[in-house]
């Protein structure tokens, strides 16, 4: 579709008039990217005070491996995001095959099942559109009600919560735009479902798994509001710390821990597009879901 | 026959949203019409009141003040994130990849990083001052941090990514023969893109819109960092009823008036021509 576009275009657009473009780029490039290469930067800086550049020195990341507190977050931060990711990725990849089930169905379901389709998925998606304070203070509530202790669980089933609707939308997408006629076609030759879901669905929605735990683990890893309300006093998480030293004023190990992050984060983008970019088989129904 | 079962795969994870999304929120609809209790929990005492004290002028005023502040964030994001997205577009698909990638980085990094990023550029001793003082703009470091600017900021610098995806998918799925038709037929490229390509790319900023506009009522932390706390939004006062007033009927008729805004919000976006959470 890209491509049509492309060879379609004619020069107009190609005239001295679209010297403003780069310009528009570099300032936004800059105002995205400055301040993260700042705290970068800063890392480095023997002084301090944040916000000094002073020499050049590793200190401040190897008293960062001996910071018990930040080690202690991290912990519970890796644990929280391994079962929030673990758990939300068959609940999500199982919905959107069940959901998607009906959606190609030509015959035997009614508009009722179309509706209670549509109604399951609007609560999965739910998260998405709602402010994450409302979520994070209605599972708090809940949870007290329920009389759940805080901890771990509850910060793992919360952060499951907000991660199923993004995997879910990246499993489905990715379903969406696989041709129906290969798994037809494994059924003519004789598989059954599950066999047919193993060998032939299952490795072309594998990436788009993938991608989608990705996410959930960077997603889980970087919440703060709703870890606040469902967190409890054994549990701080990751962020949790660093935003309490934030409000009582840095040292420049935040610094080198931001950076550290900021460089897995990286990491983990640039895999979890490889995965999305695999176009073998079937590519994702729409493009420009590229942002999760 | 054999097909019929698939559906029920979906089963685990209706059962799951419905027990942590729809009951918590259906259970805070119930408690913000009861009476708190001396601790922390609900009476059984039925009352109106939580709802009758957010007509309070303190907290009419949080609802302005956070409305005027998504308001604002959604225009700018808007005024940036618009021509980005367009430029981004009209790019060579290589580099257009390279771009979107780079919009989409800040996306996954710590949203905490990002802010704390701000927070060291507008410190009193930050670069931006002491290149100020040294430019001799300013006699005495200014007040960058802890100002509604600096909140203002916080929320566009967040949330800017939200605009300049719609915007670009938007943007990309236009037609190009239709705006180069306007041209043919004599257009100017100003006019051209006012009459064919803005009006056709709503959909898109409509999307980016709602996407900044939600979020930025509620995301406290950036409030905290840059403005200091002072003054409040919504988020914050909901999160001060829940965990410091302990007050969770109140909190909850908070987050349903949130609620009920932000549905407004879809509903104008889809009432304007928008459409289903755009970027997905």
């Amino acid at each position: 579709m890209t491509a049509a576009h492309i060879s379609t275009r004619k020069t107009h657009t190609r005239s001295a008039r679209s010297a403003w473009r780069p310009v528009v780029m570099t300032l936004v490039l800059a105002f995205l990217y400055l301040p993260l290469a700042l705290v970068a930067l800063y890392s480095f800086s023997e002084s301090k005070v944040s916000g000094v550049m002073k020499g050049f020195t590793w200190d401040w990341y190897a008293k960062l491996m001996h910071d018990g507190a930040i080690g202690q977050a991290l912990r519970t931060s890796l644990r929280v995001a391994a079962f929030s990711c673990l758990i939300s990725a068959p609940l999500a990849t199982l919905g959107a095959i069940g959901l998607a089930a009906r959606e190609t169905r030509k015959t035997g379901f009614t508009k009722l099942t179309n509706g209670v389709r549509g109604l399951i998925e609007g609560v999965t998606v739910l998260p998405v559109m709602l402010p994450e304070v409302v979520l994070g203070m209605s599972l708090m509530a809940a949870f007290s009600m329920v009389g759940m202790r805080f901890g771990i669980w509850t910060l793992v089933a919360a952060h499951t919560t907000f991660c199923v609707p993004y995997v879910y939308l990246i499993v489905k997408s990715r379903l969406a735009g696989l041709d129906p006629q290969m798994v037809e076609a494994a059924r003519d030759l004789g598989a059954r479902p599950a066999r047919a879901f193993l060998d032939v669905t299952l490795p072309l929605i594998l990436p788009a798994i993938v991608s989608g735990m990705l996410l959930a683990v960077a997603m889980s890893f970087d919440d703060v509001i709703i870890s606040m309300f469902v967190n409890g006093a054994q549990t701080t998480t990751l962020p949790l710390k660093i935003f309490s030293s934030l409000r009582a004023g840095v040292t420049p190990e935040i610094n080198a821990l931001c950076t550290i992050m900021l460089g897995v984060v990286c990491l983990i983008v640039a895999l979890s597009q490889l995965l999305r970019n695999d176009k073998k088989g079937g590519t994702d129904h729409n493009e420009t879901n590229t942002i999760i | 026959m054999r097909r019929r079962k698939e559906p029920l795969l979906a089963l685990p994870m209706t059962v799951w949203m419905l027990l942590f999304t729809a009951l918590p929120l259906i259970y805070i609809l119930g408690i913000s019409f009861y009476q708190r209790d001396e601790t922390w929990g609900v009476t059984s005492i039925l009352t109106l009141d939580n709802y009758r004290r957010l007509f309070d002028p303190v907290y009419i005023r949080v609802f302005a003040d956070s409305i005027g502040l998504a308001v604002q964030a959604t225009l700018l994001s808007l005024l940036a994130g618009y021509p980005f997205a367009y430029a981004m577009s009209k790019a060579k698909p290589k580099r257009r990849a390279a771009l979107m990638l780079l919009v989409i980085i800040p996306f996954w990094t710590s949203s905490l990083m990002r802010i704390y990023g701000w927070m060291i550029l507008l410190q009193a001793n930050g670069p931006i001052n002491s290149m100020l003082l040294k430019l001799g703009v300013i006699a005495r470091p200014a007040k960058l941090l802890f100002t509604h600017g600096a909140v203002l900021l916080g929320m566009v610098y967040t949330l800017l990514p939200f605009m300049i995806l719609p915007c670009h998918t938007a943007i990309e799925r236009l037609d190009a023969r239709v705006t180069d038709a306007a041209r043919d037929l004599g257009a100017s490229p100003a006019r051209a893109f006012l009459t064919v390509t803005l009006p056709l790319t709503v959909p898109g900023i409509l999307s980016g819109c709602m996407l900044v506009f939600v979020p930025t009522m509620g995301l406290y932390y950036v409030y905290d960092l840059l403005g200091g706390g002072k003054g409040a939004i919504l988020g914050r006062v909901i999160h001060d009823q829940m965990l410091s007033a302990r007050n969770p009927p109140f909190g909850a008729a908070l987050s349903v008036a949130l609620i009920a805004l932000t549905g407004v919000v879809v509903a104008l976006q889809r009432r304007l021509g928008g459409k289903d959470i755009g970027f997905f």
